[in-house]
């Protein structure tokens, strides 16, 4: 059984958003929600390095072990995924996950924060696969047709890499070979400078 | 309501997010909307790709001219797909390509024709709009004489509507018809073409997978261009390459980069001749190569040999160390790419930067070879095309220039009688005079007429695609769009034109459709022709521009020779028949073997082609380059496969090989102009030789060759001057054919011009900036005298001559954002980008800001040496260095602090509005 893992290679990262775009699109995720973004570190200066980050779908997800309604199920396939009609809003996810990724929607009256939304890996929910009611809550399930999420595969620079995580490993193992062993590897520029 | 339904597009996101609670829900009423046409929103059921018909067109952003996969149920786009099969994009977007699908929505594009009448927007007909635009014209015409009518046409135009547009301005009488390019790769097209026959990226963006190194000087691919960057990053990873970016701002490109240059703004040439300084010092030039072909590399030397590394760092600001180690990577690095963008071209010494680049890659001998080349990467999906189509000031379609040969040869193509092409025109100087370009075009409202070489001011301008946010002196700009009589703009969105100025009358907005909701043919880039089918029908009551044209025409009387070899459905001339015409007459740079029926198997095989090479492995395209990237020459049926590297000599020219082309004749001051020794593969002549005449091929002896019909033609076309036919106006393609036959390029076998004699520094020279606050170094390297020239005054040394350094001493940089394009209008209006990029900033360095006192996220007026000024938030930050500011231009909708939002016509405002730059 696959186990199904993101990877963003920072030195392919671009900050396009173009991840972030076709997480719209797909989804038709509304104003203010983001179940994507890219960060950039060192912002302007020699090191800038930038990552896009979403629910990174943990093996062992701190939402789910914190979540006080227990909504959170793990897929077979390792995809970690939440009922919305169970979740109370309460934010518990949000302190916990490690990433960021636990959204809310804004602007209801006294601070509630509504039904929490994150990336589902393309996923959707546990309604009726591609049913009306699993758009509307969670988006597409593209796994559901075969199709890996539309952030990764729509990536510029192939920076983004979704799937199988013997798969992802076995290209980004590749890469770090045709870069050279230890290219670019965090710490080994400070330690040995450009030479190698 | 019923626009709604037709779009899809149900639930404005800001009320929808007012609802909090709800939001999630809402999506799906969005989403089931899409196909609300035909049941209740609330019963309606998103289903995926089943029963969807897939359509694939070219992103209308960038031109790497990514695919764009879409599919539609019902008439209505429901979903983008990735294009793995395209070898440009291989299924990957940035944020915009990732975001198109939400044309489909168009919330806020302008839905019907509308004037501005005592300071409101009226509805009108299609018909009523045609006819009152139409008059006023025609009047106009009249009283002034047509070249008080400016046609400004876009970069978004697909070549079939930049060619009808250019052809309309000519019948119409008037060579003021420009486009974005002006503003953009002017500079490249001239200094380029002028260095070796074609002003062109010469390689492509997949070609840069062969680079040992790249040299990026004033490109942002990051954010300009980011899916070419996947190219990029693959050679520096799996080749080693060095990436090089010399860039006064650290941009997302350079943060990837091996090697960051931070040059001073304006000093490229210096930078350029002081690595030449080094790489001539050592040697390490390819002196076979300049010898066999190029011209004019002494001159060079000589002039370089003032640029130590020194005299380069007082300039440029580079370190001297820094200019060595890179030219030592230059040298040792083969072959080396030179990228460049709007960072070399936009400078009054723009001409000087891009013969600069060209000279440093031929003395390295890195062009005509696979991973060398310029790679110059344009900005709007379809500049290349539509350059090449002739919006242009200064030629006709394919470059073929405004002298009386190039009207009689468009006429012959045309099949329109010359003499009443002439009557069109004030007289036969105005019709072979270039007109004024769009950067200068509000000069030619404003200026005293006694300056203005033509009949009157320009008294009507018509916008045509094009966002007048992107063009400088904005005051300026927006007093004479005061002044006119009539302001025409056509676009899908009412742009910051209909906002700009303080008029209460007087502005039409005709709603254009997009590119995704027509046919037709886009040149990427790298030369390439894509074949784009629309995905959906227009929009509430857009039209295509090809029929916003054809109307026009009928009003005009001229429609009959607009569209006289042009098929014409009701009101819509057809893209497929246009490409056809354009086939028929573009033989000077190739868009002749580009048939429509070629392009569209292209389109369909995508897979078949290298992701590399390009070149069709194989299928029904076996042997082609994808897009029949131009020249691709003679007919449609002499299946030549197109060039994807130009210049390239270790290929026969049937193969897309090439050599420099003969454009400067056989020689200057004693010495041989053609090649020598030099020749591409195959040549039956092993030598260099002139441009192809049938007189020439008579000499040869190849006349048998050329069939009865071929012969025929050439001979009506010549008269009693058959010999002096040239290959660019044979209309049969015959002398192509036969030339090609025996390996020979028709253009030519000719050196490349180092120096270009008839520029006004032959060889490019460093010029300070007119406002430089560099004071020491303007004597020494002053700016041009004043001139006059397209029309109008042009002025150099008054304005050097004023010392702005005291009160200006911060030079304002402009660039883009990846999420935004052009003007922004449209992508600002997008709320999946919008949301991205909310604010208009400008970036100022931690010394510069703490020395004005100025805090990071502080509202500051930026000011200008001839008075502007905006309004903008401040954000500190090392990524522009001491002296040096910047600021996206792709923001509008605000003027010198103020919003104008209030003009816009109910609910077309983008969702993010900002003062524009300043630049100067």
């Amino acid at each position: 059984m696959a186990r199904m893992k993101f990877l963003c290679d920072s030195e392919r990262c671009i900050e396009c958003n173009g991840c972030v775009t076709a997480c719209k699109n797909e989804h038709e995720v509304p104003w203010g929600i983001n179940r994507r973004r890219v960060v950039t570190v060192n912002d302007g200066k020699p090191g800038e390095r930038s990552i896009s980050v979403a629910c990174m779908h943990c093996s062992d997800a701190p939402c789910m072990a914190v979540c006080p309604v227990d909504c959170f199920y793990q897929t077979a396939d390792g995809i970690v995924l939440h009922n919305k009609d169970m979740c109370i809003g309460c934010g518990y996810c949000f302190f916990a996950c490690p990433f960021g990724a636990p959204q809310y929607p804004q602007g209801s009256n006294f601070g509630g924060r509504g039904k929490m939304d994150k990336c589902t890996f393309c996923a959707g929910g546990p309604e009726a696969h591609n049913s009306d009611s699993e758009f509307r809550k969670y988006g597409r399930n593209r796994i559901a047709e075969g199709k890996l999420p539309l952030c990764a595969e729509m990536c510029a620079t192939k920076a983004l890499l979704a799937g199988d995580g013997d798969k992802v490993s076995a290209i980004f193992r590749q890469r770090v070979m045709s870069r050279g062993f230890g290219a670019r590897a965090p710490g080994w520029d400070a330690a040995y400078g450009s030479k190698g | 309501m019923l626009l709604k339904k037709n779009t899809g597009a149900v639930i404005d996101r800001r009320t929808f997010l007012r609802r909090s609670g709800l939001a999630v829900g809402g999506l799906g009423l969005a989403a089931g909307a899409r196909v609300a046409t035909v049941r209740p929103a609330d019963a309606a059921v998103a289903q995926p790709a089943v029963g969807a018909e897939v359509k694939k067109t070219v992103c209308t952003h960038c031109s790497v001219g990514c695919t764009v996969e879409a599919e539609v149920v019902n008439g209505v786009w429901t979903r983008q797909a990735p294009a793995f099969d395209s070898p440009f994009n291989l299924g990957a977007h940035c944020a915009k390509g990732a975001s198109v699908r939400e044309h489909a929505h168009g919330d806020k594009r302008v839905k019907y024709p509308m004037k501005l009448e005592g300071g409101r927007w009226k509805r009108l007909s299609w018909e009523q709009a045609i006819e009152e635009v139409g008059d006023r014209l025609l009047k106009i015409r009249e009283s002034s004489g047509a070249d008080s009518v400016y046609w400004l046409g876009s970069a978004k135009f697909s070549n079939e509507q930049a060619y009808l547009l250019r052809k309309f301005a000519a019948l119409w009488g008037t060579n003021n018809v420009d486009h974005q390019a002006r503003i953009c790769h002017s500079t490249t097209v001239a200094g380029v073409a002028q260095t070796w026959g074609y002003g062109a990226m010469t390689n492509s963006y997949n070609d840069i997978h062969n680079s040992k190194l790249m040299f990026f000087i004033g490109s942002n691919a990051a954010e300009a261009h980011p899916v070419a960057m996947m190219h990029v990053l693959k050679a520096k990873e799996e080749n080693h390459a060095p990436l090089i970016v010399c860039d006064p701002r650290f941009t997302r490109t350079a943060a990837h980069a091996t090697e960051y240059v931070r040059l001073r703004p304006g000093t490229d040439v210096p930078l350029i001749w002081g690595l030449l300084n080094v790489i001539f010092a050592n040697g390490w030039e390819d002196k076979e190569y300049i010898r066999r072909r190029v011209w004019g590399m002494e001159q060079i030397k000589a002039e370089t040999a003032k640029w130590t590394p020194e005299e380069t760092e007082r300039v440029t600001g580079v370190p001297a160390a820094q200019v060595r180690k890179v030219a030592e990577m230059l040298a040792t690095h083969k072959p080396a790419t030179v990228v460049w963008c709007m960072g070399g071209t936009q400078h009054t010494v723009g001409n000087n930067n891009t013969r600069a680049y060209c000279v440093l890659q031929l003395a390295l001998g890195n062009i005509g070879v696979a991973g060398g080349g310029t790679n110059i990467f344009r900005g709007h999906d379809n500049v290349q095309g539509a350059t090449d189509m002739g919006l242009d000031v200064t030629t006709l379609p394919a470059y073929y220039g405004l002298v009386e040969g190039a009207w009689k040869h468009w006429a012959r193509v045309w099949d329109l009688d010359y003499d009443w092409l002439l009557s069109r025109f004030k007289d036969k100087t105005f019709m072979e005079t270039k007109g004024i370009p769009v950067s200068r075009w509000f000069d030619a409202v404003l200026e005293d007429k006694a300056n203005i070489a033509q009949p009157d001011a320009i008294r009507a301008m018509i916008y045509w695609g094009h966002a007048p946010n992107s063009q400088t002196r904005q005051g300026d700009l927006k007093k004479a769009m005061e002044k006119l009589d009539l302001m025409v703009v056509i676009d899908p969105y009412p742009t910051v034109s209909a906002v700009l100025p303080d008029r209460t009358d007087g502005i039409y907005l005709l709603p254009a459709a997009t590119q995704y909701e027509v046919d037709g043919s886009r040149t990427a880039s790298n030369r390439s022709l894509q074949w784009g089918e629309a995905i959906i029908k227009p929009l509430f009551e857009s039209k295509a521009d090809h029929e916003i044209m054809y109307r026009f025409a009928r009003k005009f009387g001229f429609a009959e020779q607009l569209c006289k070899h042009i098929t014409v459905d009701g009101m819509v001339p057809e893209p497929e028949s246009i490409l056809r015409e354009i086939n028929r007459g573009c033989w000077t740079i190739g868009y002749s073997g580009q048939s429509p029926e070629r392009l569209k198997l292209h389109m369909k095989h995508q897979e078949t082609f290298d992701r590399t090479t390009l070149r069709a492995v194989g299928g029904p395209c076996d042997g082609d380059y994808y897009g029949l990237p131009w020249p691709c020459w003679g007919t449609p049926e002499m299946k030549h496969p197109g060039t994807a590297n130009l210049y390239d000599n270790s290929l026969p020219v049937k193969d897309g090989g090439l050599a420099f082309r003969n454009l400067f004749g056989v020689e200057r001051n004693g010495d041989n102009l053609l090649a020598e020794g030099a020749y591409p593969l195959g040549s039956e002549i092993q030598d260099g030789y002139p441009q192809m005449t049938y007189g020439l091929l008579k000499k040869l002896g190849w006349d048998g060759d050329l069939t009865p019909e071929e012969l025929a033609v050439i001979q009506k076309i010549g008269g009693a001057k058959a010999d002096d036919v040239a290959w660019s106006v044979d209309l049969s393609g015959g002398l192509i054919r036969v030339a090609i036959k025996h390996g020979l390029a028709p253009f030519g076998n000719a050196k490349a011009r180092a120096v270009a004699w008839n520029f006004p520094d032959p060889v490019p020279l460093h010029r300070e900036p007119l406002y430089t606050p560099r004071r020491d170094l303007v004597e020494k390297y002053p700016t041009w005298p004043d001139k006059k020239d397209y029309r109008l005054p042009f002025l150099f040394k008054s304005i050097q001559d004023k010392d702005f350094s005291r009160d200006f001493p911060i030079i304002l940089t402009s660039g883009r954002l990846v999420e935004y394009e052009g003007g922004g209008d449209e992508t600002r209006s997008n709320p999946w980008l919008a949301e991205l990029q909310p604010e208009m900033f400008c970036e100022i360095n931690p010394y510069d800001a703490n020395n004005a006192a100025i805090r990071d996220g502080q509202d500051v007026w930026v000011h200008g040496p001839e008075g502007g000024k905006v309004r903008v938030k401040a954000l500190i930050t090392e990524r522009v260095g001491r002296g040096v500011a910047f600021m996206p231009f792709h923001f509008g909708g605000s003027f010198q602090g103020q919003s104008r939002r209030d003009r816009y016509p109910e609910g077309t405002a983008p969702f993010v509005s900002g003062e524009r730059d300043l630049r100067l």
